[in-house]
């Protein structure tokens, strides 16, 4: 569990976290959303200890960063994945931290292993790719076997298959009952996993949430209906109060829900080809709700 | 219109790119896809000649890269949009890239205002953004106001406002007529904008058409049904030769039949519906039915320790 | 012990330390050598504290080691990995303070220990014995200034947090400004008997009669330098963000 109260960070007279508070609970993965510059990276700084806030405070697991005798243990981080000596194998750079976590050193093998790295942990760290390097990452962030992980942007520099491989781990991780939050750009990627929303804008809390009340409550839901008994299906909707509007070849029914339609269109001996609920996108919602905080936008 | 021909790139003893021919249509997004090491950056630095075939060739609008005169009329591309100097504004780093290509200082406004960088256009790109330099080097991609656009990742490290802004600029420039190919890793992005694919794999072709026949190919299409009388109507549709899965939440999912026969079933035998959703598979499934096999490199399954 | 341990897994995990080592040793023993058999056609003997003139070139290397363990860690993004690692920064700093002084107190050891054989190697001369105490203080003291001279370098690069500034103020320091303050018109001389590396050859080279300090008192004034140095560091890094 996460918890943030009240945070603020300045530097110099910029103001970049404003009075910023919310919770990651364990068991699920919580998107951390919000456009360029409204602060994801520095409060996640401001968890992990690398920064200080001015104002406010964050517990892990009901305990300041500070007060963690083992943090490695609590809490895994993925800031940035080039944060590594490029000069370091991979697997002395897992040794250390392995080290600074008091874990075993067999610990260094297993996540490995986990990330996909065994063949190559005993190349520098400098000669990775992107996406070899970010899976060093999240070997460092898995090395103390830790029940809080922080991801900022996993998916950056992954291929088709590296990206599905780290939406299926952040899934086990929450499954496990860990808390996980992770940060990202790419909404449909986040449609797919993440439970719960905390959603920033210019360093204040927009909105934190369950994912599907974020995208519910900002967008219209619809069902889209197909039958060859338009007329009929039409009037009996219109007759409930429902609005109808002409798709080619189907019907987009707002004002009732799906189970309403197909019990009004068997009352009315209507033969549906087609009864399909309609929900809003992430992305619609998220634009909805931080349309006016973006940073800088194109004129 | 982009047309490769059997191309085929070694270096040393690897193949990167082996026999490879494809057409990229003018009027349409076409994606490009394929796992890390497939070949996709060496084949977009064959269609811009910045590396030679070893066999075979490539042609833009017909002609191969060398023969274009200048290239940027033609053809334009955003690799790296961090190949800006950091001290020069927006605006001069485009008029001497205009002045090389011998256009008009005017067409350097026109492309500003193209990308929406109007506003900003005299500070030094070194403060500017990842969105605002990826605009930046889109707008030195259209200069030349080029028929062919080719981007590599365009929206790496983009926030989501910019990710739809440069789904919508591609879309627009093919609605113009022009071509479009764009590389990418995020599949569900890649799904929202790109009508046609060129999927590769270990330097070959795995596939190329329309992303829904890709989809549609390569994954199988069901049909999501709710009804207070579910039992009554799996029962009915078994008969007919479909097959049924009871998911968690007592909906059924139906293969082997469309939504139409469904619903007639439905009604035939008074089964009131709730849902009826034809469900399509998505592209990652369609991708990795499809590559599964090509992938040079992969972690393992996921287990916790 | 872990926090120790893990300092020893990141200095001997890259090239660079062992690099320096190994040029430390080559560079001091070497030039030694050289300076000895050129001196050994001209004069009849060679005594202890002779071949220890040249310790600042070792040292210099060994201070340059030092000081880039703290500023590539700044350079590469791995002092967050650190801090993420280890709750507390000072525990973590001083931590690696103290690996580097136990590495360079070993350094200076074999440096002066090898500077001195090499020597008897070569003129077989029983002058080289080492005799008095000053000679043992002189030869098996070594290792104690190049301990503080790794943690005054741990503080200076833990402060300036760039490999180029730190490096070029820990050579420069020693091998140029300490010589320059002499000609400040006035203070020059007695600000010159209090420059830390002045102190520092006071204890490890003949004894300066003029200076206000002895052998031991010099080893202390350049410790207690190098102490408020490392303070100074810890206070500012425990309140800089990462």
């Amino acid at each position: 569990m996460i918890e943030a109260v009240g945070l603020t960070k300045r530097y110099g007279r910029t103001v970049a976290v404003d009075d910023l508070s919310f919770t990651a609970r364990p068991g699920v993965v919580t998107g951390f959303l919000g456009p360029n510059g409204a602060g994801k990276s520095t409060a996640m700084r401001l968890v992990l200890g690398l920064d200080r806030s001015d104002t406010g405070f964050v517990l892990i697991d009901g305990r300041r960063f500070g007060e963690l005798r083992r943090p490695l243990r609590v809490i895994g981080g993925l800031l940035d994945a080039t944060w590594v000596h490029p000069h370091r194998t991979a697997r002395d750079h897992l040794r250390w931290l392995a080290r600074a976590a008091d874990m075993p050193r067999t610990r260094v093998d297993e996540v490995l292993d986990l990330v996909g790295l065994t063949k190559v942990a005993r190349s520098p760290a400098g000669d990775f790719s992107l996406g070899m390097a970010q899976r060093l990452g999240i070997a460092a962030a898995l090395v103390g076997d830790p029940s809080v992980l922080l991801f900022d942007e996993p998916v950056n520099g992954l291929d088709p298959q590296g990206i599905a491989w780290i939406r299926k781990l952040m899934r086990t991780m929450a499954d496990n009952g860990r808390t996980v939050l992770v940060s990202s750009h790419l909404l449909a990627e986040m449609a797919q996993t993440a439970d719960e929303l905390i959603v920033i804008g210019r360093g204040r809390l927009i909105a934190q949430c369950p994912t599907a009340q974020f995208i519910s409550e900002a967008t219209e839901s619809s069902v889209r209906v197909r039958t060859a008994q338009v007329e009929r299906l039409q009037t009996a909707l219109v007759h409930k109060g429902a609005t109808v509007r002409h798709e080619p070849g189907a019907l987009v029914v707002t004002g009732l829900d799906a189970a309403q339609i197909g019990e009004l269109a068997a009352a009315h001996g209507v033969v549906l080809h087609e009864l399909s609920p309609r929900r809003g996108s992430l992305e619609e919602a998220y634009l909805h709700h931080t349309g006016d905080a973006a940073d800088h936008q194109a004129g | 219109m982009i047309e490769a021909i059997g191309l085929t790139k070694r270096y040393g003893r690897t193949v990167a790119v082996r026999d490879l021919s494809f057409t990229v249509q003018p009027g349409r997004v076409t994606g490009f896809l394929g796992p890390n090491g497939a070949g996709k950056s060496t084949t977009m630095r064959m269609i811009l000649g910045l590396d030679r075939p070893s066999e075979g060739r490539v042609l833009i609008d017909g002609r191969p890269y060398h023969e274009l005169r200048p290239p940027m009329r033609t053809v334009g591309a955003l690799l790296d949009a961090k190949w800006v100097h950091p001290n020069r504004s927006a605006r001069n780093h485009l008029r001497w890239l205009a002045k090389a290509t011998r256009l008009p200082s005017t067409r350097v406004d026109e492309v500003l205002a193209q990308v929406g960088l109007t506003a900003v256009a005299d500070k030094r790109a070194g403060g500017f953004s990842l969105g605002m330099s990826q605009r930046l080097g889109i707008a030195a991609a259209l200069l030349g106001d080029p028929q062919v656009l080719l981007f590599d990742e365009p929206v790496n490290g983009l926030d989501p406002e910019g990710i739809l802004w440069i789904r919508r600029f591609m879309q627009g420039l093919a609605e113009q007529g022009r071509t479009v190919l764009v590389s990418s890793h995020l599949l569900s992005e890649m799904a929202q904008t790109a009508e046609d694919l060129i999927v590769i794999g270990r330097g070959q072709l795995i596939s190329q058409g329309s992303t829904s026949a890709f989809i549609g190919g390569a994954t199988e299409t069901t049909v999501l049904v709710r009804s207070p009388q579910a039992a009554k109507l799996a029962e009915v549709v078994t008969q007919w030769g479909m097959s049924v899965r009871i998911t968690d939440d007592d909906a059924l999912v139906i293969s082997g039949g469309s939504s139409d026969q469904i619903g007639e079933m439905a009604a035939t035998h008074g089964v009131v519906l709730h849902e009826l959703s034809p469900q399509q598979g998505s592209l990652e499934e369609a991708f990795m039915r499809l590559t599964g096999h090509a992938v040079e490199y992969q972690a393992d399954e996921v287990t916790v320790a | 012990m872990t926090l120790l341990a893990v300092e020893r897994i990141k200095l001997f995990s890259t090239r660079a330390p062992v690099w320096c080592v190994a040029t430390a040793l080559a560079l001091t023993i070497g030039a030694t050598a050289g300076l000895v058999w050129l001196n050994a056609r001209h004069s009849d003997g060679v005594s202890p504290e002779s071949t220890q003139t040249l310790y600042i070139l070792g040292l210099a290397v060994t201070m340059v080691m030092a000081t880039l363990s703290v500023t590539t860690e700044y350079r590469f993004g791995t002092i967050k990995a650190t801090f993420q690692a280890v709750p507390s920064r000072t525990r973590a700093l001083l931590a690696k303070a103290t690996v580097l002084a136990l590495v360079a107190g070993f350094v200076g050891e074999i440096s002066s220990f090898g500077s001195w054989g090499v020597a008897r190697l070569i003129t077989g001369s029983p002058h080289t014995d080492i005799a008095t105490a000053d000679e043992w203080r002189e030869i098996a003291g070594m290792g104690l200034v190049y301990a503080v001279a790794a943690v005054l370098a741990v503080a200076v690069g833990a402060l300036l947090r760039q490999s180029a500034a730190a490096v070029a103020i820990l050579l420069l320091f020693p091998l140029l400004v300490e010589q320059l303050v002499e000609i400040v018109p006035g203070v020059g001389e007695r600000l010159h008997d209090w420059m830390p590396f002045v102190a520092a050859s006071q204890f490890a080279g003949t004894v300066d009669p003029t200076l206000p300090y002895g052998p031991w008192g010099g080893l202390a004034y350049f410790a207690a330098v190098a102490a408020v140095l490392l303070v100074a560091a810890l206070v500012v890094v425990e309140k800089r963000d990462a």
